[in-house]
C-alpha cells in the first residue's frame, strides 16, 4: 500500500529540527531517520503522521566519536557504519559482530542506530546492546537536554521514555576494558529476520574466575534488559559448560516471556536457554 | 514538489507529493519500469537500486529524498548490446526464470561488489539473503554472482 499524505520538513541544523519538532509534535509529527521501520509502517497505514521531520540533511548528526572512555553515536549514524570496527577497542569488534544480524545489507545502508533505539522493537539488536552495556541516551528538545540511562529508556513494546517533541540526539556507549570477553547469539528462522531471542554477554576474568558479568537478553520480553540472576550464576565461577548451562537456566527462569502466534512461553524459554548458552560458549 | 531525479545519467524533472516512494516515482513518473515492486515494505528486495553508490530499497525512500542524487537502475547496466558482466553471468548460469526478482538481484550484487570487490564467498551469500526469488531456488543466482564477482575483480 501507499503511505498517507504528510508534510515534509527538511531542517539543516539540529536547532531548526528541534524547533520544527516542537511545533509539529502535537499534530502527530515525527522524526524520519533511515525510514526502514517508519516507511513500512506508513505503507501499512499503521502510522499516518501528518508531519515528518526528515533529519537526513541535518549537518553533524552522522558522527561516531571516541574520547577514550565513551563512544558517542550521532542520530544519523547508519547501521552500515559498524560493518567495520569504528574504534580501536573491543567495543568496535562487538558492534561489528552484532551489526551483521540486523536486517539486510541494503536496509543497513539507510537504517540508523538511534532510529532503532527510538523505534524500540523488542528484538532490536542495538536495543539489546545499549541495555547490556548500560549506555546513556541523550534526548534533546527545545526544552533542553536529558540524559536517560538505557535501563530507564525502554518502556514497553515499541515504547520509550522519549517525549513526542524529543529527538534522540546521540547514544553514549562505555568503551570496554581491553581484556573483556564477549559473545553474541540470536535465533531466527531466516537470515535477516528479527530475532526470536538474542543474547549478548560480556565479562572479564579475574585469576581465572568470571568477573563483571553482563548477560543481556533481547526478543524474549517487551524490551531488552540485563538478567541479574544469570549474571549471579556466572560471577566468581570458572568459565565452562556447567556454569554456562546454569546461567542459561537462570535466564530462562527469570523472564516473563513474550508470546505470539509462533512462539508460546515454553518455546520462548527454550530459545532463551539456547541463545544465552551459545553466547557464553562463543565468549569462551 | 518539483524535483529532478537523475537516473542512469539522464535528468527527469517531475512533480511529486512527498509521500511518493522513490520506486513509484522511477516507474510511474519517469517511465523506467525495469525496477520492480513486490511488497512495498522492504521485505522482497525487488525494488533494489543504487543511489549515490549505495544499494538501497527504493520502496523505503521517498522520491523527494533522492532529489539531485545519482540513481542507477537496471536500465543503465548494459552498454549498448553488451551486457554488464553480472547480467551475462545471470544468463550463463540460469540465474533467472520468470525474471521478476532479477533487476533487484542485479542491482544488489553490483552495488555491494562495487563497494566491496573483495567480499568473501560467505559474505556474498549473506548479501544475497537480502532479496527473495520465488523461482530459481537461489543456487543459480549464487553461482552467477560468484562468477561475475571474479569477472568484475579482473576489470
Ligand atoms: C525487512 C526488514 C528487516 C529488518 N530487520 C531488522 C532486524 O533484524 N533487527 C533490527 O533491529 N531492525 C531490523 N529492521 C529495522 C531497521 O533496523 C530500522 O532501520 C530501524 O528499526 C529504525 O531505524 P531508522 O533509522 O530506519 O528509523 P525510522 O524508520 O526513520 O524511524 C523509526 C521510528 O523511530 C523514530 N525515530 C527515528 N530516529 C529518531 C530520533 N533520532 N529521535 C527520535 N525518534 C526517532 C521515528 O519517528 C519512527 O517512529 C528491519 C527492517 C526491515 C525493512
Ligand atoms: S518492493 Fe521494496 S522491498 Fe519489496
Ligand atoms: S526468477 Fe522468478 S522470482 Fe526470481
Amino acid at each position: 500500500m501507499k503511505p498517507a499524505p504528510f508534510v515534509r520538513h527538511v531542517p539543516k541544523t539540529l536547532d531548526e529540527a528541534l524547533k520544527i519538532l516542537a511545533d509539529v509534535a502535537p499534530q502527530d509529527g515525527r522524526v524520519l531517520a533511515g525510514g526502514q521501520s517508519l516507511v513500512p509502517i506508513m505503507a501499512f497505514r499503521l502510522a499516518k503522521p501528518a508531519h515528518l521531520v526528515d533529519i537526513n540533511e541535518v549537518v553533524g548528526l552522522d558522527k561516531v566519536i571516541s574520547d577514550g572512555t565513551t563512544l558517542t553515536i550521532g542520530a544519523r549514524v547508519r547501521h552500515a557504519a559498524f560493518h567495520k570496527s569504528v574504534v580501536d577497542n573491543p567495543l568496535g569488534q562487538l558492534l561489528s559482530a552484532v551489526v551483521r544480524h540486523i536486517a539486510h545489507y541494503p536496509i543497513r545502508m539507510r537504517g540508523t542506530f538511534c532510529g532503532s533505539l527510538a523505534h524500540a522493537d523488542p528484538a532490536s539488536e542495538w536495543c539489546l546492546v545499549v541495555a547490556t552495556l548500560d549506555a546513556t541516551l541523550v534526548a534533546k528538545s527545545t526544552r533542553g537536554e536529558r540524559l536517560i540511562a538505557a535501563k530507564d529508556f525502554f518502556a514497553g513494546i515499541m515504547s520509550t521514555a522519549l517525549a513526542e517533541d524529543e529527538l534522540l540526539a546521540e547514544a553514549r556507549l562505555p568503551l570496554l576494558a581491553s581484556d573483556v570477553r564477549f559473545g553474541f547469539n540470536e535465533f531466527n528462522r531466516r537470515a535477516g529476520d528479527f530475532a526470536m531471542a538474542a543474547s549478548l554477554v560480556t565479562y572479564r576474568l579475574n585469576a581465572g574466575k568470571i568477573a563483571e558479568a553482563r548477560v543481556g537478553l533481547g526478543g524474549a520480553e517487551s524490551f531488552p534488559r540485563r538478567i541479574v540472576e544469570a549474571e549471579a550464576a556466572l560471577n566468581g565461577k570458572t568459565p565452562g559448560d556447567t556454569v554456562f548451562r546454569a546461567a542459561a537456566e537462570a535466564a530462562a527462569k527469570a523472564i516473563d516471556p513474550l508470546e505470539d502466534h509462533q512462539t508460546n512461553a515454553e518455546y520462548r524459554r527454550d530459545l532463551v536457554r539456547a541463545v544465552v548458552r551459545r553466547a557464553l560458549e562463543q565468549s569462551a | 514538489m518539483d524535483i529532478t531525479l537523475t537516473i542512469n545519467g539522464r535528468d527527469h524533472a517531475i512533480a511529486v507529493e512527498p509521500r511518493r516512494t522513490l520506486a513509484d516515482a522511477i516507474r510511474e513518473d519517469c517511465g523506467q519500469t525495469g525496477t520492480h515492486i513486490g511488497c512495498e515494505h522492504g521485505i522482497c528486495g525487488a525494488c533494489t537500486i543504487i543511489v549515490d553508490g549505495e544499494p538501497i530499497r527504493s520502496c523505503l525512500m521517498f522520491a523527494v529524498q533522492a532529489n539531485g542524487k545519482k540513481i542507477r537502475t537496471v536500465e543503465g547496466l548494459a552498454n549498448g548490446d553488451k551486457l554488464h558482466p553480472m547480467q551475462q553471468a545471470f544468463m550463463d548460469h540460469h540465474g533467472l526464470q520468470c525474471g521478476f526478482c532479477t533487476p533487484g538481484f542485479l542491482m544488489l550484487a553490483i552495488g555491494v561488489l562495487e563497494r566491496e570487490p573483495n567480499i568473501s564467498d560467505d559474505g556474498l551469500l549473506d548479501v544475497l539473503s537480502s532479496n527473495l526469488c520465488r523461482c530459481t531456488g537461489y543456487q543459480n543466482i549464487i553461482k552467477a554472482v560468484r562468477a561475475a564477482a571474479k569477472d568484475m575483480r579482473k576489470e
